[in-house]
């Protein structure tokens, strides 16, 4: 299968990898997938003022998948919590032209930034 | 690195096809300009030298195996020789009984041929070999009952380059029951370790050129003749390899099987030694990484020597065949499958799901030499250091947590 120049730019540049400490106050972190499925995506914001100040993200999965996380990291910074909430799988189907089979990454992506959100929700509701 | 006198792409992927070694080209390349009869012309001189090289070829094929010339039946391949054993001797004996062995880590061109003749009513036993891929005559034994028709075990996996023990095999499947056919698929072994029909007390045997440096579309089927097996054609028509299999001889495809097998006999020993060299300095390189794991046993002669099937933990396979993009080599991940499910093979040997997922499988073979291993070593190196960078499953590991011990959400 050949991959898309943006995946291929993605995946060996990869924008944001790293790790926040998941216990400060201002990190959310989502992480989604499984190892038996072959996609493990760990993706991280942190807020400042309702905002998406940094994010990073670290992922076990194919090309296609460590390039639709490398991409959402991309895509949120700068985004409010429910700005970043509305960003849809599609998006980025479309941004890095990915074929059928690949869609699943993109649901994956779509669904680690919904739980590191969901996260950060949570550690602010006590 | 010698990486400046290595030349790009490198083809490491030699369970898949292999390249036609050019003595095996020059041999056939009259029969396609000069040579060109058809082999069943009988009232010509065309015809006569066809059929001559036809039967030239049958010896080299059947001497590589240790059989007789006349017990050779031309096919397209091994999917085809694997298929007109099982579907043939099956509704051949049928009247003798319904009952089917074979192996889940077999080819699929095996395992899906038994599943038709499930669906028709014919009743099959998969066995699961042990963890480290072999299948000991012990259980075929506890599987066979006297309606048992035909066992089908292959001589060497195409992934993990397990060879079973055939020899052993066949003398306790006929101990137990003469009349039990034994069909080996021979497709990845033969040309490669040592096989001899006789000593493995095979019925039908299943070969493909192209695995041993001959051209894409020729196969054989060994038929025995003493005693005599019988089988139901696939294919109708002319009444071809003693009507077997129906349809006029590719001549110059099978000249070029019969080169090639001729090349492998004599060439065997030093091959392999060479072979498995190469494949020992590609496994002493590649397990200076930590958390590799290799599939399927190790056991000097128990493996094929140009195999290496490899699984670097916390990585996912496609990702890494894509940092290895100037080297064809082939994964087990589900990500590389239309069916998005990982390798069946390693599944069979209880292989976790996430390890089968970050498996590699390197075929090396006539062509490669040591300067490709060592880039490639490097390469891998480099490439499963970054990938693990990337990880969430690696940084884990290194801060001693269980990954088995989180509550994941399977999708």
């Amino acid at each position: 299968m050949a991959y898309s120049d943006k995946v291929i730019d993605h995946y060996e540049n990869p924008r944001n990898v790293g790790t926040f400490g998941k216990e400060e106050d201002d990190v959310g972190t989502g992480l989604v997938g499984a190892p038996a499925c072959g996609d493990v995506m760990r993706l991280q914001i942190k807020v400042k003022d309702g905002r998406i100040e940094d994010a990073k993200f670290k992922t076990f999965g194919c090309g296609s998948a460590i390039a639709s996380s490398s991409l959402a990291t991309e895509m949120i910074k700068g985004m409010t919590l429910d700005q970043a909430a509305e960003i849809k799988n599609t998006q980025i189907v479309e941004e890095l032209n990915l074929p059928p089979v690949k869609i699943h990454c993109s649901v994956l992506a779509e669904d680690a930034i919904k739980a590191a959100i969901e996260d950060y929700k949570k550690k602010h509701q006590r | 690195m010698s990486a400046t006198s290595v030349k790009l792409p490198i083809f490491m992927d030699n369970h898949s096809t292999t390249r036609v070694d050019p003595r095996v080209l020059e041999t056939m390349l009259p029969y396609f300009t000069e040579q060109y009869g058809n082999a069943a012309s009988r009232n010509h001189v065309f015809g006569w030298t066809a059929e001559a090289a036809v039967e030239h070829a049958r010896n080299q094929v059947a001497a590589l195996i240790g059989g007789d010339g006349k017990e050779i039946v031309w096919t397209s391949g091994a999917t085809e020789s694997n298929n007109l054993a099982l579907k043939g001797a099956a509704s051949f004996y049928k009247k003798q009984g319904n009952h089917i062995i074979t192996v889940e880590t077999e080819h699929k061109s095996v395992i899906d041929t038994c599943k038709r003749l499930q669906r028709e009513g014919y009743d099959v036993t998969f066995l699961r070999p042990q963890k480290d891929g072999i299948v000991t005559p012990q259980m075929v034994t506890d599987a066979m009952t006297d309606k048992t028709l035909v066992v089908s075990i292959m001589l060497a996996n195409n992934e993990i380059g397990v060879v079973q023990d055939v020899d052993a095999l066949g003398a306790a499947i006929k101990a137990k029951n003469p009349k039990t056919l034994f069909h080996i698929d021979a497709v990845q072994g033969a040309g490669k370790i040592p096989f001899d029909v006789n000593k493995s007390k095979a019925d039908l045997v299943s070969l493909s050129a192209h695995k041993m440096y001959g051209p894409k579309g020729v196969g054989a089927l060994w038929v025995r003749r003493k005693p005599r097996v019988r089988i139901d054609p696939l294919i109708d028509g002319g009444g071809h390899e003693r009507g077997m299999r129906s349809g006029t001889l590719a001549v110059p495809l099978i000249v070029g099987f019969g080169k090639a097998a001729e090349l492998a006999k004599e060439e065997m020993g030093a091959e392999a030694i060479r072979l498995g060299a190469l494949r020992d300095r590609l496994y002493r390189g590649l397990s200076k990484l930590p958390e590799t794991y290799v599939n399927g046993t190790m056991e000097s002669g128990r493996r094929l020597p140009g195999n290496l099937n490899i699984s670097f933990a916390f990585v996912e396979g496609e990702s890494l065949l894509m940092a290895l993009k100037d080297v064809a080599v082939s994964s087990g991940s589900a990500c590389t499958s239309a069916s998005l499910e990982p390798s069946y093979v390693l599944r069979a040997l209880g292989t976790g799901d996430e390890l089968a997922h970050s498996s590699i499988r390197f075929g090396l073979g006539r062509f490669n030499t040591e300067e490709e291993v060592d880039y490639v070593v490097d390469l891998v190196v480099r490439s499963v250091e970054k990938l693990r960078a990337l990880s969430p499953l690696w940084e884990m590991h290194q801060d001693g947590i269980d990954i088995n011990s989180i509550q994941w959400t399977p999708h």
